[in-house]
């Protein structure tokens, strides 16, 4: 064997690994001090220094200057980048539109499709660059988790917003709920009156649940509610992995995403989802004369709230756009925005108290018996890991 | 002259159009369930989401980003690949087992991972070259590298790379001349197959601009199709149409140039 | 006038001492390689990198917790049934794409069945995702038009459901496996001559003798290559994966999503990148085998 030629692999084969070395270590290493260097620089290209720096550290409108002042640091970053807000989720399509045409701002919709975990990822990904989301919309598990991601702030409207639906420095706040509902197809299946009508077999391969209750939240919320309807409580989940389980054998569960394509086409004509959303498709349905004809009732017997989690990016990239937009969200026109939506917005009852509200959109929500169900933390966790043994065994 | 028995011919004849209708139904039959349902309407048929498509102003800035990613991917793949194997080939034949390797990871690891591996070096990229979706060209390039090796490994056994060279370098090409007017019109058909690899992965991807917050075609078309289910699987359908116009185009662009004269179809019919 | 390139190994002098300037030859060889590696090592193997540091650690701590989590049984199934899916649809699409790859090939040259089949190959062999799921739900799915035919008009019914398990993931996968097969293997086909045939037919030979001591071996290692690209393209193939399974992740590209995005399992990232260096582990094994297999049949056909 050649010498020269063992030689030259050896040789190549260390100077690959030294240089491989140093690149990781610089890269890691520019990572962080990079991250510094971009913010600073945005917020000092965005304009007068003093007020983009306390955008970033203000945690009111009055920090700054109040909602004028605000409006104008704003308009000088130019751009909001939101993620993981699907136009037809609790109507964010006409929010992001209001708000665009209200303020003059570009905003960049990244990502419609991700889950809660997907936005922090993003953030983490992306931090120190132009496109890092500005603001995020979490499920409760992953918002409570990552806390020292967010920004403290408290909008104008703070007062309004019941206690339990916020945190005391503005962390979080919550932003909208609804309950877990049944979404079917009247054109095809009859109206579900009670859980055991789908073990029928005029749902055969018809019922679909949105997601995995191991990893999306509206379908574990579908397990609790199903668990709820079949005689457990919000302790004991065994009994809705049951149900699905049954559902499985009568050949009645359909194991397909459903998403607005797959509803239009009718390849999912029973959805286990939130109110919301199947009132959203339902709407959109009847306006395009479509012959789906969706409707909406909750689960009966198993009335399952849940609320999702406004927060601000503590890295944003536009800090000023990012605590507008909340503003926003809490103004009555956002609020109502999101109840036009069929979510039931955080501050309803001090609008209907105070007559802001948009009464016709109130109206229509869905009535539900009974007291709604909202898990605390333990009685998550119990559930997640009794779905973590069981569910994948059940399901198949 | 005929090389084959009647009898050996009609049994070819019968193969190859049991073979192409066959497979050509395969790939056919989702098309057209696709192509059905984006037409369905109220009462019958519409093309209305076929003609909403062309009214939008994103979906028009993210072809033209996705056709110049596709430009420069293939341009920086073949300057990138085709000069490395055919060094290996010719003077470090021991690296051939480390390229072919290299060139099959990035298919290891899937696309979600990657990013998470990608961000640190994309923070310094984009530090460098700027916030553009055109700097998605480096990783496509990588993406793209399986599959291209492929294609040009079989190019490049096919014809006789030793010979060639060693005879242009004879007769005192330097090595650009070698690589330019002696390899490259001899695997010609192996580099339009690299390059439509390359062009199809460009349009078709979706993970990592996704995940990596730029607009291509595919995360606008999946932006738009949130809005109207119809819209989104007419776009797609629409989407794969273009790639195949386009394909289709560069298969004549390089014919005429680079006709040689090739070896005569096996068969003749 | 320069040295043919042969001419090196006359330097090679027995006892191992070598001649003066040899070295710098192999030295200034090697700089060729360089611009790809360099290319490739920021872009690939730093990511990789980062990645595999990613298995190995907790909270910035060294540990192998993540590693140990590779060996729960639902992760073992996971990736028994990857390989077992990645393996099959590779063949198949293997043998069916060289099919097509060999009825493209012999037709006209310049003409116009080649032309549209291989742009449409081009195109549906990087066809996947959402969109591909979505197009084979509406044929053969429930209410697919393709089953309501066979049901209604041929009698025939097909099970519920089994578009979502692995045979279904199986079928779906083919559908991009035959076009990449028939892309990365025309070229092989290209350069067998037409005059080997003739040559073969001229000394009596039957096609059968034809394919199995002209054409099999010469094709042999690329069919083999395109194999094992096939195979790595399954196995890590996951778009249209996750947007047809939706309930568990039987293939590890599924686990390794709900691992990362789960929003109710949290905390479970590192366990995503210790399932990732799983994969290249597999994929690392796999080439090995080629390797052998490929020399092995060097031998055998020579």
């Amino acid at each position: 064997m050649r010498n020269d030629a063992r030689w030259s692999r050896r040789r190549l084969g260390s100077t690959i690994a030294v240089a491989g070395l140093l690149a990781a270590t610089a890269l890691t290493g520019c990572g962080s001090s990079s991250s510094g260097k971009a913010t600073t620089t945005g917020t000092s290209a965005s304009g007068s220094a003093p007020a983009a720096a306390d955008a970033e550290t203000a945690t009111s409108a009055q920090a700054l200057g109040g909602m004028d002042a605000l409006a104008a640091a704003a308009k000088k970053e130019g751009t909001l980048n939101v993620i993981a807000l699907p136009p037809d989720w609790a109507n964010y399509g006409a929010m992001i539109d209001a708000f665009k045409a209200k303020y003059g701002l570009k905003v960049v919709s990244a990502q419609p499709d991700a889950a809660s975990q997907d936005e922090i990822n993003a953030a983490k990904q992306l931090k120190g660059t132009d496109r890092a989301p500005d603001v995020f919309d979490l499920g409760a598990a992953v918002a409570l988790a990552n806390t020292a991601m967010y920004a403290p702030y408290q909008v104008a409207t703070w007062k309004d917003i019941p206690d339990n639906l916020k945190e005391a420095s503005g962390l979080w706040v919550n932003d909208y709920g609804g309950y877990m509902s049944i979404g079917y197809d009247a054109a095809k299946v009859p109206a579900p009156t009670s859980l055991e009508d789908l073990l029928k077999p005029e749902y055969k391969g018809k019922v679909a649940l949105n997601g995995d209750p191991t990893q999306a939240g509206a379908a574990f919320n579908g397990v609790v509610a199903a668990s709820l309807g079949s005689g457990g409580s919000a302790d004991d989940v065994a009994p809705g992995v049951a149900f699905f389980g049954k559902l499985k054998k009568a050949g009645n569960f359909l194991p397909v995403d459903p998403t607005s394509a797959t509803v239009a086409s009718g390849q999912t004509p029973v959805v286990f989802d939130w109110d919301y959303l199947n009132l959203g498709q339902g709407a959109a349905l009847k306006a395009k004369g479509s012959k789906v004809d969706w409707k909406t009732v909750v689960v009966p017997g198993g009335v399952v709230g849940s609320y999702y989690f406004q927060a601000i990016a503590k890295d944003a990239p536009h800090p000023a756009a990012a605590r507008l937009w909340q503003e926003f969200l809490y103004s009555d026109e956002g609020q109502n925005l999101w109840l036009k939506g069929f979510a039931r917005p955080v501050r309803a009852d001090a609008m209907v108290t105070a007559g802001t509200v948009d009464k016709a959109a109130y109206d229509a929500l869905p009535k539900s018996e009974g007291t709604p169900v909202f898990l605390t933390s333990e009685q998550t966790d119990k559930a997640k890991e009794y779905l973590k043994s069981n569910w994948a065994k059940t399901i198949g | 002259m005929a090389v084959l028995t009647r009898a050996q011919r009609r049994r070819a004849s019968v193969f190859r159009w049991a073979v192409l209708l066959v497979l050509g139904a395969f790939f056919l039959l989702p098309l057209y369930a696709m192509a059905e349902f984006s037409t369905r309407g109220g009462k019958g048929r519409t093309l209305e989401p076929w003609r909403a498509m062309f009214h939008d102003p994103d979906l028009t800035a993210a072809v033209s980003v996705s056709l110049q990613l596709a430009v420069l991917t293939v341009a920086v793949m073949l300057v990138l690949l085709l000069p490395t194997m055919v060094w290996v080939r010719l003077r470090l034949p021991r690296l051939h087992g480390v390229l072919e390797s290299l060139c099959l990871l990035p298919l290891t690891i899937p696309a979600i991972v990657l990013v998470v591996g990608l961000s640190p070096v994309y923070r310094q990229v984009t530090r460098v070259f700027g916030d553009s979706p055109r700097t998605l060209t480096f990783v496509y390039v990588v993406l793209v590298l399986p599959y291209a090796y492929r294609a040009l490994d079989a190019g490049l056994a096919s014809i006789d790379l030793r010979v060639l060279s060693e005879a242009a370098r004879g007769l005192g090409a330097g090595w650009p001349a070698v690589l330019l007017r002696v390899v490259l019109p001899n695997m010609w058909s192996a580099v339009v197959s690299a390059s439509f690899l390359a062009v199809a992965l460009v349009l078709g991807e979706f993970t990592i601009a996704s995940l990596l917050s730029f607009s291509n075609l595919q995360v606008t078309i999946n932006l738009l199709g949130k809005a109207d289910a119809f819209l989104s699987v007419a776009v797609s359908l629409a989407a794969l149409l273009f790639a195949f116009v386009l394909l289709l185009g560069l298969s004549f662009v390089g014919a005429g140039r680079h006709r040689r004269s090739r070896a005569r179809p096996v068969e003749e019919s | 006038m320069t040295a043919p390139l042969s001419a090196g190994r006359r330097w090679h002098r027995p006892g191992g001492a070598t001649t003066p300037g040899v070295g710098d030859r192999a030295r200034w060889a090697t700089l060729g390689f360089l611009p790809f590696l360099a290319y490739v090592g920021v872009f690939l193997l730093l990511p990789t990198v980062v990645v595999v540091v990613g298995a190995f650690s907790n909270e910035g701590r060294f540990t192998l917790a993540n590693i140990r989590a590779l060996r729960e049984s639902y992760v073992l199934e996971a990736f028994w049934r990857s390989v077992v899916l990645s393996a099959t649809t590779a063949v198949i699409g293997a043998v069916l794409g060289a099919m097509l790859a060999y009825v493209i090939a012999t037709s006209r040259p310049d003409g116009l069945l080649r032309r549209v089949f291989t742009a449409a190959c081009g195109v549906l062999a990087q066809f996947g995702g959402v969109t591909l799921a979505f197009a084979f739900i509406a044929t053969l799915g429930f209410e697919g038009f393709l089953t309501v035919v066979l049901r209604d008009h041929l009698g025939i019914e097909i099970s519920p459901g089994w578009l979502f398990e692995l045979k279904g993931l199986t079928v779906v996968y083919t559908y991009f496996q035959i076009p990449l097969m028939v892309i990365v293997f025309l070229p092989a086909l290209d350069g067998v001559r037409a005059q080997w045939r003739e040559a073969t037919v001229s000394l009596g030979g039957s096609t059968w003798q034809y394919w199995r001591h002209v054409g099999g071996p010469l094709l042999a290692p690329a069919f083999t290559g395109c194999v094992l690209l096939l195979f790595a393209n399954a196995f890590s193939a996951y778009a249209t994966a996750a947007a047809l399974v939706s309930q568990g992740a039987p293939i590890v590209p599924l686990q390794i999503r709900s691992a990362l995005t789960s929003e109710v399992v949290l905390g479970q990232e590192n366990v995503g990148k210790a399932l990732a260096l799983g994969m290249i582990v597999v994929v690392a094994v796999v080439m090995v085998a080629y390797n052998r297999l490929q020399r092995r049949t060097a031998r055998w056909l020579s």
